[in-house]
């Protein structure tokens, strides 16, 4: 029998990563989407850095920035008495900030594939911009919003290089499933690692299945508008 | 009176220019604004709707003052109550068509204005469809009661019948001033359509943001400006009377205007009062032409 905690943890910490995820990423993918500003280009590009950066570069930096003797972590730890590295909320907030463009980046194309006339309608219509966004934006963008979701808690679920920087492999505390399936096959306990590779490989399949039956049945409603993107056709 | 007088910078394809329009109409007029695309007829509804903030001008619809920028006076587009209807019809793709129009009312869903306008403009048997299962035209009468049933007193149309076939086209060109007459609407039309251009109280013409010719009545757009007339000055139409017969309703009266002989609706009070030769002042006002004997 496999020990279920290390699931159990993977699951809290990527629901946790969704949720904070979708409050932080719905306003940064607006101000993407429809914002001028000079240094859009650099915000973009900082944003986009953990799809393409070695997930041990982000996780050693983030080890350096909150250990105790950090800069940051030092004065977590005497301002308010909180340590990151090796904690769960540390991996909670190492998660955010990698899985964040997996949000953001379909979301503000979502966005963007609104046409104007609809915010513009809106306007004319007595709603300011943040009804707008509530009452027009976010029905309309749906499965965009659903796709970031899905790719964010899926994304949390495969971290390795990144947990094991900040978390290391704490039972109970930092050790996620990937990490203990690292664990079993070191100590060569294949029968547990394939017990953790199974389930996660059948949540996994039984997430995108899931999200490719509900975006096909929202694809075929009425109301949908012609261009929302999908899972299928995202960034 | 609708008085506006507005400049903004335009970035064209061919480089960049500036609309620079002014004229003054009479509440309750209605105004066409035809033009070349590119030529910012789309950029000043949208000045007059407050979605973009002119460089500088005003705007006084009434008593109220929407901008200023003298005085730093800016009117959001929420505080506004303009109607904008959208070539592309911009109707919510989540809500029914009874709660797209319900969209706009302020406070709790009220029912008794929707049932009124949905029953107004013959669109109760569609209420509960999405936008998406209409016809285009159909859609646009959505979009057009979507303005009215806010109660706006001012009605922007953006090229609004383009993508209509000519049938569909000619019946909601009624409905529309059958609309801008019932709540005693001031309308502003972009139009491409000579047929559009003849609903005119006023008629304004822009080129990569100037005003070619803008003056009372359609009649102008019909005959090629002469090479004295001032660009942008407004400018009675005189004309001599040809004939007089009579017409299916009323009388058709044809008048020599410049080079062009138009042909126009009279009734038989107007008629008596004239003969071929004379020396008439043709305008429009509610959509009748008017001729007077100078």
């Amino acid at each position: 029998m496999i020990d279920w905690q290390p699931l159990l943890l993977t699951f809290r910490l990527s629901l946790l990563t969704t949720l904070l995820l979708l409050v932080i990423g719905i306003p940064i993918a607006y101000g993407l989407a429809y914002g001028r500003f000079r240094w859009k280009p650099v915000a973009e590009a900082i944003l986009g850095l953990p799809l393409v950066l070695p997930p041990s570069v982000l996780g050693f930096y983030l080890l350096v920035l909150l250990s105790p003797t950090g800069p940051l972590g030092r004065l977590l730890d005497s301002a308010l008495d909180v340590r990151l590295v090796f904690s769960f909320g540390g991996l909670v907030l190492a998660s955010v900030i990698y899985s964040l463009p997996f949000m953001v980046q379909p979301i503000q194309s979502g966005f963007q594939a609104l046409p104007l006339s609809l915010r513009e309608a809106a306007y004319t219509l007595g709603q300011s911009p943040w009804q707008t966004a509530i009452r027009v934006l976010l029905p309309n963008i749906k499965a965009s919003l659903l796709t970031g979701a899905v790719l964010t808690f899926a994304h949390t679920i495969g971290e390795f290089g990144l947990v094991l920087m900040i978390g290391g492999n704490i039972p109970g505390e930092t050790k996620v499933a990937s990490i203990a399936i690292y664990d079993e096959v070191e100590s060569l306990n294949y029968p547990a690692a394939h017990a953790y590779s199974l389930v996660l490989l059948v949540v996994s399949f039984g997430i995108l299945l899931a999200v490719y039956w509900v975006n096909g049945r929202v694809g075929s409603r009425p109301g949908k508008p012609p261009t929302t993107p999908g899972i299928g056709n995202g960034p | 009176m609708f008085d506006v007088h507005v400049i903004k910078k335009l970035a064209l394809p061919t480089g960049e220019t500036r609309l620079d329009v002014r004229f003054t109409v009479e509440e309750g007029n209605f105004v066409v604004l035809s033009g070349k695309s590119g030529a910012g007829k789309t950029t000043l509804l949208k000045i007059l709707a407050g979605l973009v903030k002119p460089e500088a001008g005003t705007i006084r619809v009434g008593e109220e003052t929407w901008l200023d920028t003298r005085r730093g006076v800016w009117v959001a587009s929420q505080q506004r109550n303009v109607g904008l209807v959208f070539q592309d019809y911009a109707l919510f793709p989540h809500l029914t068509v009874r709660q797209n129009l319900a969209f706009g009312l302020p406070g709790k869903p009220h029912p008794a204005p929707v049932d009124d306008m949905l029953r107004r403009t013959g669109l109760e048997t569609l209420q509960h469809r999405y936008p998406a299962t209409l016809s285009g035209g159909q859609q646009q009468r959505v979009a057009l009661a979507r303005t009215l049933v806010r109660g706006s007193k001012l009605l922007l149309l953006d090229e609004p019948f383009s993508a209509l076939d000519a049938e569909t086209k000619g019946a909601l060109r009624e409905e529309l001033v059958r609309a801008h007459r019932t709540f005693g609407l001031t309308t502003v039309l972009v139009s491409h359509e000579p047929a559009e251009y003849r609903l005119a109280d006023y008629a304004i013409e822009l080129d990569a943001g100037r005003v070619v010719r803008q003056g009372k009545a359609a009649v102008p757009f019909q005959t090629p400006p002469g090479p004295d007339a001032p660009s942008g000055a407004e400018s009675p139409v005189f004309g001599e009377v040809l004939g007089i017969a009579p017409g299916a309703v009323g009388f058709e009266v044809r008048v020599r205007v410049a080079e062009r002989v138009v042909a126009l609706l009279a009734t038989a009070e107007v008629v008596r009062m004239l003969q071929p030769g004379d020396q008439v002042q043709v305008s429009t006002r509610d959509f009748s032409p008017l001729i007077r004997k100078v």
